[in-house]
């Protein structure tokens, strides 16, 4: 086929990708001029039916992707707001595993969640989780490897972090929300959280920080070499507990590299 | 803890944490990467409710919607913020944050 037979044969409109992909999020708006069937003629079912199909692939994608949430709100409820959101915050890219990024500023001002408050950081804690889900393959060193070296070495030394390894400190309870409702954990209980998202294998791993902890892991992921990190952690919080935070990495497959110095 | 931890603190504390990092080596082996099923990238275009234009007709944004309520495990929720501010869930929708209808 040319490119010439797939133009529209009759009439001489042809539809802008700006009329076209408005009336796709609004179903209030009219079929765009220009968009004709087989037959020549201005398509009208089939127009709704693509429409339809974006609105639902798009809520079903953000339904998939935080099943927490959706258990906190309920499916309904879930469904609804996602065409809300969709509306708003249209994919930015073709990426759709990553779709709803901006999901925690938007259940800070929507009617229907702004009581919750602390959905957003559920949220956080499930966007991290997909981030961690999709980061790119690391092998986790040998813990035995941190032991051969001298105090000296110790200080100088990177520790390289694993691309899925991130950091994320929230007001609520976020990963007791997500152990109770996912794992059957206990009671969710307390305030804010210190979590170390990672990856083991390919399944995606939070793990809680001890205070002190997010500056000290934060620091490793900039490059700041062990001895940096440590002197930061302990500045901020002079009980840091540097064993506890080095068996989370341990346990998380967060450490994949030891860069000795030269 | 000094801001300046001892050397010998240092190492005790990385050799505590390899220590008890002990445990068998995580069995990678049985896991294998299967490309092209991930968590949110479906592409719903099944039969069911994403070929019919059920969802087409006129979508009343936050008017009917927010009538609705989470009705999921919100309400068994007890928790509180940093400031120990507590929050209990609650299936009832707030009146003051509807929008204006």
């Amino acid at each position: 086929m040319t490119r010439a037979e797939t133009l529209p044969r009759t009439g001489d409109v042809t539809v802008t990708q700006t009329a076209f992909r408005k009336a796709l999020l609004d179903p209030q708006q009219a079929v765009p001029d220009g968009l004709t069937n087989p037959d020549g003629q201005q398509v009208s079912k089939r127009f709704s039916v693509y429409r339809n199909n974006v609105v639902h692939g798009l809520s079903e994608a953000m339904l998939t992707g935080f099943p927490v949430l959706a258990k906190l709100v309920g499916d309904e409820f879930f469904r609804e707001m996602a065409k809300v959101y969709l509306r708003i915050h249209p994919p930015t890219s073709p990426l759709m595993m990553h779709y709803g990024a901006a999901l925690p500023g938007f259940l800070e001002s929507f009617p229907g969640t702004l009581h919750l408050k602390y959905l957003p950081d559920v949220a956080r804690l499930e966007l991290t989780l997909r981030r961690a889900y999709h980061a790119g393959d690391a092998a986790p060193v040998n813990p035995d490897d941190l032991t051969k070296l001298d105090h000296h070495a110790l200080m100088a030394t990177r520790l390289q972090m694993s691309p899925a390894s991130e950091v994320l400190i929230t007001k609520w309870p976020a990963k007791a929300i997500w152990d109770f409702n996912m794992k059957g954990g206990p009671q969710p209980k307390g305030g804010g959280e210190t979590i170390l998202i990672s990856r083991i294998g390919f399944d995606p791993v939070a793990e809680l920080l001890p205070d002190g902890g997010a500056r000290f892991v934060n620091s490793l992921i900039k490059g700041c070499s062990f001895g940096t990190a440590l002197g930061l952690a302990t500045a901020d919080t002079p009980d840091f507990d540097l064993t506890a935070t080095l068996g989370v990495l341990i346990a998380t497959h967060s450490i994949i590299g030891i860069d000795k110095p030269d | 803890m000094s801001n300046n931890m001892k050397t010998v603190a240092v190492l005790g504390a990385v050799s505590a944490a390899v220590a008890a990092s002990a445990v068998p080596a995580f069995a990678d082996g049985e896991q294998e990467k299967c490309f092209g099923v991930s968590l949110a990238g479906q592409n719903d275009c099944a039969a069911g409710p994403g070929t019919t234009c059920a969802g087409t007709s006129t979508v009343d944004y936050q008017g009917n919607a927010w009538k609705l309520v989470p009705a999921g495990t919100c309400e068994t929720m007890e928790v509180t913020d940093a400031e120990g501010m507590m929050m209990k869930g609650s299936l009832e929708a707030l009146d003051t944050n509807l929008p204006a209808s």
